[in-house]
């Protein structure tokens, strides 16, 4: 049977056009295999190996009966969970401040708020420990301006460590947080008001609804990140906050066990891919695990 | 849900400047109760602000706005119980059809019960009976547009603020709705403030008009009145069309060129004024109308055809006079058969009725 006119031809300019998108993303798909996939396959890979190289799940045994690791993924949550709370408090008002003034304005702002990114987070971690160290800027002007007596104890401890993972992290929550505000019609405030809702109600039943997604995205951005972070703990909590990427690094410089650390790091992206798919299941959360529908 | 109590809005003195621009002029108005009241103007105008004012979101810099005898320029949005249906709807987009319309009703704390029974009824009087569990997304224009409706009319306001509801849906509809909204409006008798810049949909739906520009009430009247007898030229040119020819009043005699009309009423004060000529007022005389020269019901004027245009159910024909002025002519294309199928150059006869002689103002504003 003849083809009908072009038909042909018009299929196969069609797959060249689908080809051609298939060439743009495959830079990015290839750097992914290489720098993502295939080490995280080699760290499971070793995280079932025994010591002597035989197929074993000893490394994972020992995890489930050494408490220390318990408390020390007990304690990686618990850290994260308050990073991720304090910056909700402090973000929450920013970025509503930053989606009410001019557009203008608040671009300028949002630099200020992005500047840190900018600089090295080594170099950001140390300059807290000169503030905030017993005889650091903050304690010495405290007590000159007898604000209190003894040194406080900021850093080397929770609260050093705190203080440092929420000045990383406040720019992940706000930016997204920041967007869905920006993105909320001030006519559903309007309405609101003009149907009877309080200052107060409309933003407990309108704007706080609309803004959810932005504030999921961001407090997964931080939460996850936080899982996994390293350099500031370990520098501002002093050997006394053990996360989980501590204990990793312990394992491989101190004691060469690559095999109990790939573990602990499987362990921790498997807790990680639950929390994000119990999330998305709780709300819908912005671009991350989108579940994206038109407006 | 029909009431009897609705009030009146008294409107005095209110201005609101943005840096130099008065977006509203000292601007005076008394809207009746139950009155369908028309807010119209071309964009910029300050009919919108006018309308945020009463709805509280937009604090004027001074004057007066009263419902029935409260005073409420300086009371919050919220506090205000008057209904709105906003541009773009504004229905909330994390609720369902039936949480938007109950929304009113919880913030008073109904019940639930009655919550649900009230926006049924509600979505009813919209002929979106059953919608309630809908989500907004699902729904057409011309539902979300009655969803707000019924939002707005749900809690009983006894005002109710519309700011052009309907511009964002398509001809047919529009012209459904409006008559709907009227309809509605009849029902439940509340005061409305209606916002429009289609002049026609003013002129379809309202009690009065008040054509607003650059902060300033140019015209409070009816439709008929604000159409037939526009009080200054702003008015005439921005409803329907027009043309206006120079006229000079002396001695209570109305002089155009070197021919004087005959006018209804009493004649106006001495000086230059501007005669209004509708096009769909004026008519072409043919041969058989001869005896209409002395016809004391008519004035006539001779003019030369310039162009004819077709435009389906009637034909635009333009027209000069001797002195160069133009105007235009609108006759149905069936009709006047005769007359539009006149060549370009034929000189024609028109006969302009006593009542349409229309004389304004020879300066725009006054």
């Amino acid at each position: 049977m003849k083809d009908p006119a072009n038909a042909l031809a018009l299929r196969r300019s069609a797959r060249w056009e689908r080809l051609g998108l298939l060439g743009l993303v495959a830079p990015a798909l290839l750097l992914i295999t290489l720098t993502m996939l295939l080490p995280v396959g080699w760290l499971f890979y070793l995280s079932v190996l025994s010591d002597a190289g035989d197929w074993s799940l000893e490394h994972y045994r020992r995890m489930w009966e050494q408490p220390s690791y318990g408390r020390t993924f007990l304690a990686t949550f618990e850290v994260s969970a308050l990073t991720t709370a304090i910056c909700i408090l402090l973000g929450y008002p920013l970025a509503y401040f930053l989606s009410e003034i001019p557009k203008r304005a608040a671009n300028l702002c949002m630099i200020a708020v992005l500047l840190p990114l900018w600089t090295s987070l080594l170099v950001r971690t140390y300059a807290w420990l000169v503030l905030l160290q017993r005889r650091g800027l903050i304690n010495s002007w405290g007590i000159e301006l007898g604000l209190w007596d003894e040194p406080l104890a900021l850093v080397h401890n929770l609260a050093g460590t705190l203080i440092g993972m929420v000045h990383v992290m406040l720019p992940f929550l706000v930016l997204p947080l920041y967007s869905a505000m920006r993105a909320i019609d001030r006519n559903y405030l309007r309405a609101a008001a003009n149907l009877g809702a309080s200052p107060l109600r409309s933003f407990w039943l309108v704007f706080f609804p609309l803004a959810m997604p932005g504030l999921a995205t961001g407090a997964l951005i931080v939460f996850i990140l936080c899982l996994g972070f390293y350099v500031t703990p370990a520098v501002l909590g002093g050997g006394k906050v053990i996360m989980v990427s501590s204990r990793i690094a312990s394992d491989i410089e101190i004691f060469f066990n690559w095999g109990a650390a790939s573990a602990l790091g499987v362990v921790l992206l498997a807790l990680t891919a639950a929390l994000i798919v119990a999330a998305s299941r709780l709300v819908r959360i912005d671009g991350v695990v989108g579940r994206h529908e038109a407006p | 849900m029909p009431r009897n109590s609705s009030f009146p809005i008294t409107i005095e003195q209110i201005s609101k400047r943005y840096g130099r621009v008065f977006a509203l002029d000292h601007v005076d108005l008394h809207i009746k109760s139950g009155e369908f009241l028309t807010l119209l103007g071309p964009s910029g105008s300050g009919k919108t602000t006018l309308l945020t004012v009463l709805a509280g979101f937009t604090r004027p810099d001074s004057g007066s706005l009263k419902f029935g005898d409260t005073e409420m320029v300086c009371v919050a949005p919220h506090k205000r119980d008057v209904g709105m249906v906003f541009q773009n709807y504004a229905l909330f987009p994390h609720m369902s059809v039936g949480a938007n319309v109950g929304f009113p009703l919880r913030l008073r704390g109904v019940s639930k019960r009655e919550i649900t029974d009230r926006s049924e009824r509600a979505l009813e009087m919209v002929r979106l009976g059953g919608y309630a569990a809908r989500g907004v997304e699902t729904l057409s224009g011309g539902q979300r547009q009655r969803v707000a409706l019924a939002r707005a009319m749900v809690f009983e306001p006894r005002i109710m603020l519309m700011d052009e509801p309907l511009s964002a849906l398509d001809k047919q509809l529009r012209e459904h709705m409006q008559i709907e909204l009227r309809q509605l409006h009849d029902k439940l008798g509340m005061t409305t403030v209606y916002v429009t810049h289609d002049q026609r949909e003013a002129l379809t739906m309202s009690d009065r008009i008040a054509v607003i520009n650059a902060g300033r009430i140019m015209q409070l009247d009816t439709p008929r009145a604000i159409y037939e007898r526009p009080r200054n030229r702003f008015v005439a040119e921005f409803i329907g069309e027009s043309s206006f020819l120079q006229v000079q009043v002396a001695g209570g005699r109305v002089r155009l060129g070197n021919q004087t009309l005959r006018t209804a009423g009493a004649a106006p004060s001495d000086g230059p004024m501007l005669l209004m000529l509708r096009p769909e007022r004026l008519r072409v005389l043919g041969a058989q109308d001869a005896g209409q020269a002395q016809d004391a019901t008519l004035n006539l004027l001779e003019a030369t055809l310039v162009a004819t245009v077709y435009q389906g159910d009637s034909s635009l024909m333009q027209l000069a006079l001797p002195d160069g002025s133009t105007l235009s002519v609108r006759g149905l294309s069936g009709a006047t058969a005769a007359a539009t199928q006149a060549l370009p150059g034929a000189r024609l006869q028109l006969a302009l009725k006593v009542e349409d002689t229309v004389l304004i103002a020879a300066e725009g504003a006054a």
